[in-house]
């Protein structure tokens, strides 16, 4: 059967892809693209680790249909550091030990990432729901829960005087 | 294996693709349809999508609400108009399965799948099913679901009406989890009471993963009729609960033991009591 074309913004670049009938993200981006970032974990919308954003919104790379995503902006954990600078979210997942075996890593960043961009300044309780949908297994999640409530209050104070205060 | 996916601009057209072909599935927010694709599902050869604006709509006139079968839980969460619904979308899947997952999609999630299914039934929705002949038909959610597992059952749906109720709060919805925040339904437990005179008149009473499709516990609704909101109006309601159920045995919980336990949950959904 014929590949289809797929036209997307990965990270801020433009790329094009060949996608087979019924190829998920998840496989569009490792293998057509070669960002290796986000993991194949269940492949059933149950473990979280292919979590990438959509035009700003937490998905499934695994449960999106590739060719769905013609025209559309994807961010993957790939794009977060800006050269040899981590993300504040990643280096606070280093300071916190957020990361054991790594294989829930880049899925709880882009659901932290999620979280962050629309709600800066989030509580204990709206972090643990915004990695709900994300399953780790070596950590018990506090470690990861303090780094994204961490990075959040240091983007905050990078802000001092801005929106991060100026919220009541 | 390569399905092939076909994109039509109307419902009509969709319909129409999707009884033309057996191993055609409509495919709406993908979190069934891709597991089953992942997992190998030989027997889908066609996705069918739809791309018609009103297929992800939600449109309030009078006293009705008309929701999209395409629209997802996080467009819920965002319309005041469904804040009645809120409590219920929060609960579906994490955050990256609400921005996916479809309404439409939800009434066919098999158990225990399908907690908002179960709310809706509390809310004597009704479903359009878009015939593959130009023509479409409206009929009961209970009634829909009722069929749905039948092969050969055809149609598709495209939208899915409540009356609006009185106030966001008169749905009472409880999801009853191993896990929290976020874990599959033991079981879900939906209900609209309306009282009149301190008395219960025209409950509707739903249960999620307590059979093979939510469905209406009547056994329960049966017995609130007339009785007040208290711990001995509703104790004849209690004692059918279970009545009319045939859950599954699953990694979750036994058949067993969500007939032992929906008594209680009802009970608090009742009474309104935490824990």
């Amino acid at each position: 059967m014929a590949k289809t074309p797929v036209q997307f913004r990965l990270n801020g670049t433009d790329k094009a892809v060949f996608v087979d009938g019924g190829e998920n993200l998840l496989n569009a981006l490792r293998r057509g693209v070669g960002d290796m970032s986000a993991k194949f974990g269940c492949g059933q919308g149950t473990c979280g680790t292919c979590t990438v954003l959509i035009d700003g919104e937490p998905q499934l790379a695994c449960l999106t249909l590739a060719e769905t995503c013609a025209g559309r902006a994807i961010e993957t954990a790939l794009g977060l550091a800006d050269g040899p600078s981590l993300h504040p979210l990643q280096a606070a997942f280093m300071e916190h030990f957020a990361a054991q075996c790594g294989f829930c890593t880049s899925g709880m960043l882009m659901a932290a990432k999620a979280l962050l961009d629309r709600n800066p300044s989030p509580t204990r309780e709206d972090v643990a729901e915004a990695i709900s949908g994300n399953i780790c297994r070596c950590t018990g999640y506090e470690p990861i829960i303090n780094a994204i409530l961490d990075a959040a209050s240091k983007r905050g104070g990078q802000a001092s005087g801005g929106q991060g205060h100026a919220r009541v | 294996m390569t399905v092939e996916v076909k994109t039509f601009g109307s419902m009509n057209e969709a319909a129409a693709a999707l009884a033309s072909n057996r191993a055609a599935r409509f495919f709406s927010g993908g979190t069934l349809l891709m597991r089953a694709i992942n997992e190998g599902d030989t027997t889908i050869a066609t996705l069918v999508r739809a791309s018609d604006p009103a297929y992800r709509q939600i449109r309030s006139e009078g006293a009705r609400i008309t929701i999209g079968a395409g629209v997802r839980m996080v467009d819920i969460l965002a319309n005041r108009d469904l804040a009645f619904l809120h409590p219920v979308a929060r609960v579906v899947g994490g955050p990256a399965v609400r921005t996916m997952a479809t309404v439409g999609g939800n009434l066919f999630a098999p158990s225990p799948y399908g907690d908002l299914a179960a709310a809706l039934l509390a809310l004597d929705a009704t479903v359009m099913v878009q015939g593959a002949y130009g023509g479409a038909q409206q009929m009961p959610l209970e009634q829909f679901l009722s069929g749905r597992d039948r092969a050969g059952s055809g149609g598709l749906v495209s939208s899915v009406s409540v009356p609006r109720p009185a106030s966001p709060d008169a749905l009472r919805f409880r999801k009853v989890t191993r896990v929290r925040p976020k874990g599959v339904s033991v079981l879900s437990i939906a209900a609209h009471l309306p009282v009149t005179g301190g008395r219960i008149a025209g409950a509707r009473v739903a249960y999620g993963a307590m059979a093979p499709t939510p469905i209406r516990a009547r056994a329960v609704e049966r017995a609130l009729e007339g009785r007040s909101l208290d711990a001995a109006g509703i104790a004849p309601a209690l004692a059918a609960a279970a009545e009319g159920t045939s859950p599954a045995t699953d990694a979750l919980a036994s058949a067993w033991y969500r007939r032992e336990v929906v008594a209680i949950h009802l009970r608090r959904l009742l009474l309104g009591e935490g824990g």
